[in-house]
């Protein structure tokens, strides 16, 4: 398992999700990891950043003279509105996620299943607190479901798996999955491989999953 | 003259019984109705089930006031975490939560407020949260049927409120607050500003007062700044 390889940074995640988000998509990123996507996006590409407690064209943290307290993202945090964005309440705001209306989420994940799903909200079916949030509703309704997540755990258990073994957040609902050490797509079933880090062969990236993996590099590699 | 404003806080909440369902508007630091609720913490009714995001968040401010006070029996929510309080009560077993989808949640206090009994939503499908429960294949996908999720009372903040109780709200303050006060029998506004009738553009009137039956005027000012790196 000695490779050669570097593994790709949080930052370089987020700015291969952010390459692949196309001008005009209303996206919803969820809290973690994939809030770093907004800041890859690329300054002259139009992206509506949706949140659930009710913004569309949610800006980025505010500069201290910016700070508005009225304002603050699904995370609790403040934010800024971007020239065009509106507010409404939560009703309207699910009615978008779940009508289908947000071209793309993004969430992290504990595991993802080789047939879509997802399992993000407990670490156990006796979570002491159970909290699911907006993960659930945002896991079947935006028309794109991305995923990024570190590869493995830090343990180094695969968290690209046969089965979810951790309480599902919905089913059959992933179509991509953005990682440190490659981009798969889920086809057909299975985990495809489109592009990898430099320096891994595809045995190793192989043994650090654990679900069959099959290779259909569209990238330069 | 229809006149919704009330004098003070305990004209503002008198008839709050024990054992009555109350929602609470809010997300974060916006929107959150604090001065009602901790008012009703010191009032200190018995057995309330609340109906919110989350289960409070300070241990003496707002909801995190009202739980620690030990008024509380049942939380539901889709968010419980962020509250102290919250946690040592559920530990011990001495409060009941049940978590329910945010979109579920929104949803099922729309319904109530529209009279809509029931409704049919793919979210949860196929979870945990759906187990022992009906679900119904419609145009080939899976839906979890949900139920109306209505209350006694509702405890609203909006920004401006007139007499009438025409509602706005300010930046992020909408949240669960406009769909709250359509679905409890009795709805409690605390407004920043107390505006004359027609003050509100009658375009820029998010909640109508036909949803609002009694309304304090709380200038509490502004949300506190977010902490960095909470959680949903």
């Amino acid at each position: 398992m000695s490779g050669t390889h570097t593994p790709w940074s949080k930052r370089q995640i987020a700015a291969r999700v952010a390459a692949d988000i196309p001008e005009g998509w209303y996206v919803n990123l969820g809290i973690g990891l994939p809030t770093l996507v907004a800041e890859c996006i690329p300054a002259n590409r139009e992206v509506v950043l949706h949140s659930e407690n009710g913004i569309l064209g949610m800006g980025p943290a505010p500069a201290p003279e910016q700070l508005d307290t009225w304002l603050v993202n699904a995370g609790k945090e403040n934010v800024t509105l971007v020239a065009g964005a509106a507010l409404f309440h939560h009703a309207d705001s699910f009615v978008m996620v779940r009508g289908r209306h947000l071209d793309l989420c993004v969430l992290g994940a504990y595991e993802v299943a080789q047939n879509g799903d997802i399992a993000n909200w407990a670490t156990s079916f006796n979570e002491r607190v159970p909290a699911v949030g907006g993960a659930m509703d945002l896991a079947v309704g935006a028309r794109n479901l991305w995923v990024m997540t570190q590869h493995v755990t830090k343990d180094g258990h695969p968290k690209l798996v046969t089965q979810c073994s951790y309480p599902r957040t919905a089913t059959g609902t992933v179509g991509r999955i953005y990682t440190d050490l490659a981009v798969v797509d889920i086809a057909d079933g299975g985990f495809v491989v489109t592009d990898m880090v430099d320096g891994l062969s595809r045995d190793q990236l192989q043994a650090l999953t654990g679900a069959p993996l099959s290779f259909a590099m569209d990238r330069t590699k | 003259m229809i006149n919704k404003q009330v004098k003070d806080v305990a004209a503002a909440l008198a008839g709050i019984a024990d054992g009555s369902s109350v929602m609470v508007g809010g997300f974060g630091a916006v929107g959150q109705p604090n001065f009602l609720l901790d008012a009703l913490g010191d009032a200190g009714p018995k057995d309330l089930t609340i109906i919110a995001n989350n289960a409070g968040f300070e241990p003496d401010i707002g909801l995190g006031r009202l739980i620690g006070r030990g008024c509380v029996r049942k939380i539901i929510c889709s968010f419980p975490r962020g509250s102290s309080t919250f946690d040592t009560l559920y530990r011990a077993g001495r409060i009941e939560l049940e978590v329910v989808p945010q979109g579920t949640l929104a949803e099922r206090i729309r319904s109530a407020g529209a009279g809509v009994p029931a409704f049919y939503t793919p979210t949860a499908v196929g979870t945990t949260l759906a187990e022992g429960r009906e679900t119904r294949t419609i145009g080939g996908r899976d839906y979890l049927l949900e139920y109306a999720l209505g209350a006694d009372v509702a405890l609203i903040e909006a920004w401006q409120a007139d007499r009438w109780g025409n509602l706005s709200y300010r930046g992020s303050g909408r949240n669960f607050n406009p769909v709250m006060a359509t679905a409890a029998r009795l709805t409690i506004v605390q407004a920043q500003h107390i505006v004359a009738l027609g003050t509100i553009e009658p375009d820029h009137v998010v909640t109508p007062g036909i949803f609002v039956d009694r309304v304090l005027h709380v200038p509490s000012g502004d949300p506190p700044a977010a902490a960095k790196g909470s959680s949903t």
